[in-house]
């Protein structure tokens, strides 16, 4: 699928400004990023550096306002609301440092959800959601109101329906944020788990035992990659 | 293909907003009751309003013989028009769009004795084709005139039935005999019960009525007071009102132009009249209850717009997902049509019901039955749709043009 040997991600000169009428914040500055695929990256640096703008612009939650950012070979940049939405469903899994689970519905209607989006059939729905579940410890979980887990567990559900589509990216915005040291600790196998299979990850962390853990370290100050290397 | 899904998501929400929701439904359910109702009250008040006018009699013109009131040929104005039995055989081979026709007399001045009881009612002359024309329909039991009663002069009467209840109470009458200045005569019908809005000489129940050629012998009277006529349709009116006056006018003489040589009153003119009165009352009626029903839908639009906010979070979470526009759209037009719905089905089952009960009020007669006629159905949902349409629309556009992280942030 990527023309670019091996490059999942590419950006170039992708700036992002805030406009909150009064001020402008410009929160990235020439910001120039390569993935490839199978690496397992951290992002950190201090609060309000950046990070989770530069994620969000990754995971098309967000647009740049300007650069330009290739994923998987293709030019993302200028795409309106719906494609977004497709990208976002086919080759994005993103995980919440507050888990954005919806409380209404089951544990098993929130991982169901993207492959409902995809289109995919009830009978594969069913045999997929069974199958995550199964995969990150929960199968027992499946009928549970998300209010009725603990924080771990939400989270690892949340990696579930991250899961779901099999996406090509998987991204985490600081997940052990909220959680107990025990149960980050837990999380933070998973992800290594998943690096393991051979999955591409992008994980803001500002807990340096984590991105020991990682790959590769990409720090951010002020808007701008300020260090890039090998851990 | 997200059906089972909208639904869920609706019933959580509804369970976890119970009175929100109740209020928003209350609204529809408010103004589908109004529309309907006020609907149906029009149509029944119509439709009675019709069937009290037609207790005079349906498409008919009552004539009155007066004075002329142009010279004509070299004869003056002012001559008297007299009009007689034969008369109504000539008009009849003349007229073709004249169906039925009577001539009639009448008076008040006999007095009617049954057994102890001694009334003075208004005693009408009339022809067989009386009955049908003005409503006079008897009563199971007994018969109108007929042609015997007309050829041998038969001393016979048929009676209004308040007449009869005056005169008999709820003893039988028709056999028996009522004597008038000590003549008797038999009683062969009563007057089936009819409501009737409008007269010239008193209501029917109150009247008795014998075979015109009895009259005519009994009294003396060789000329017609009026003339009754019914055309088949409303539309043949114009040329059966012309045909009669020509054929008045070349036997007796006098200008077919001249207006007051025979006066009529056509019952038909306040037909068409009550026909565009209703029309522009029932506009009104429904105008008033569709705004009801607008105030409503406002309540559930506002409403709607609360719970886009209020699950801004929600939505950001599944755009993050996939979830394209069509489908935020989709999910909040399903909730705001199935509210819709809800409410329009219980308002329409209120408005039914009290369409139901309502006969037992005993207020027909006044302002008739209400009645939920297809055509109301049909209104009445129609703005229901619309409605529902465009106070789910606004809202449900707002939610799919969210930002995903500007969503999610809430
Ligand atoms: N919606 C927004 N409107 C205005 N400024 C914002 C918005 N989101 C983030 N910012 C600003 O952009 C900068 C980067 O924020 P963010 O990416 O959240 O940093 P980090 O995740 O590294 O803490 C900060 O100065 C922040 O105040
Ligand atoms: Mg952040």
């Amino acid at each position: 699928m990527s023309e670019s040997n091996g490059a999942l991600i590419e950006m170039k000169g992708i700036s992002k400004v805030y406009d909150t009428g009064k001020l402008q914040v410009e929160a990235l500055t020439g910001i120039d990023l390569t993935v490839r695929e199978r690496e397992f990256v951290s992002i950190v640096g201090p609060s309000g550096s950046g990070k989770s703008t530069l994620l969000n612009i990754i995971g098309c939650l967000d647009t740049p306002t300007d650069g330009s950012y290739r994923l998987g070979g293709e030019e993302v940049a200028g795409f309106g609301g719906d494609r977004l939405a497709d990208v976002r469903n086919r080759k994005i899994g993103f995980i919440f440092q507050s888990f954005n689970l919806l409380p209404q519905i089951t544990a098993y209607d929130n991982v169901e959800l993207p492959l409902l989006f995809k289109g995919t059939s009830a009978r594969e729905r069913k045999r997929r959601v069974e199958d995550l579940f199964e995969r990150v410890g929960l199968a027992d979980r499946m009928a549970h109101k998300p209010t009725e887990l603990s924080g771990g567990q939400m989270q690892r559900v949340a990696i579930a329906r991250a899961l779901a589509c099999d996406p090509d990216l998987i991204l985490a915005d600081e997940p052990t944020g909220n959680l107990d040291s025990n149960s980050g600790a837990d999380i933070l196998h998973v992800f290594q788990d998943l690096a393991e299979a051979g999955n591409t990850l992008l994980v803001i962390t500002h807990d340096n035992a984590i991105a020991q853990r990682t790959e590769r370290m990409v720090t951010l100050q002020d808007g701008r990659i300020t260090g890039d290397g090998p851990v | 293909m997200y059906l089972r899904n909208y639904l869920r998501q609706f019933l959580s929400d509804l369970l976890t907003q119970k009175l929100r929701t109740f209020l928003t439904v209350f609204g529809i359910i408010w103004g589908t009751a109004s529309v309907t109702l006020l609907l149906a009250f029009g149509e029944g008040f119509h439709r009675q309003v019709g069937i009290n006018f037609k207790g005079l009699g349906e498409n008919i013109v009552i004539c009155w013989p007066a004075r002329t009131s142009k010279d004509w040929q070299g004869l003056p104005h002012g001559r008297r028009v007299r009009v007689t039995d034969e008369d109504m055989k000539l008009i009849r081979s003349q007229v073709p769009q004249v169906a039925r026709i009577s001539g009639e007399l009448s008076d008040s001045g006999t007095r009617l004795r049954a057994g102890r009881t001694t009334v003075a009612p208004q005693i009408v002359g009339a022809n067989i084709e009386f009955s049908e024309m003005r409503n006079m329909i008897p009563d199971r039991g007994g018969r109108y005139l007929n042609p015997i009663d007309m050829g041998s002069k038969r001393r016979v009467v048929f009676i209004g039935d308040q007449l009869k209840k005056d005169l008999f109470g709820v003893d039988e009458a028709v056999g028996q005999h009522i004597y008038f200045d000590g003549v008797p005569f038999l009683v062969i019908g009563v007057m089936q019960r009819k409501t009737q809005d409008s007269n010239y000489s008193g209501r029917d129940e109150d009247k008795a009525t014998i075979p015109l050629s009895t009259y005519q012998a009994i009294y003396g009277e060789e000329y017609l007071d009026n003339f009754v006529f019914q055309v088949a349709g409303i539309d043949d009116v114009e040329i059966a009102k012309d045909g009669v006056i020509a054929t008045l006018a070349r036997k007796y003489r006098f200008d077919p132009e001249d207006k007051e040589a025979v006066l009529m009153w056509d019952t038909t003119e306040m037909l068409v009249f009550m026909d565009a009165f209703f029309l522009g009352f029932r506009l009104f009626l429904g105008i008033v209850g569709a705004l009801t029903l607008v105030v409503g839908g406002i309540g559930v639009s506002n409403i709607m717009n609360v719970v886009v906010e209020e699950r801004t979070k929600e939505i950001g979470i599944k755009m993050a997902l996939g979830a394209k526009k069509r489908y935020v759209l989709g999910q909040f037009m399903f909730e705001t049509l199935l509210i819709t719905a809800i409410g329009g089905a219980i308002g329409l089952g209120i408005a039914w019901t009290i369409c139901a009960v309502f006969p037992q009020f005993g207020l027909t007669d006044y302002v008739g039955d209400p009645t939920i006629s297809p055509q109301v159905a049909l209104i009445t949902t129609g703005i229901l749709g619309s409605i529902g349409f465009l106070a789910g629309f606004f809202p449900a556009r707002t939610a799919a043009n969210l930002k995903p992280v500007e969503a999610l942030r809430m």
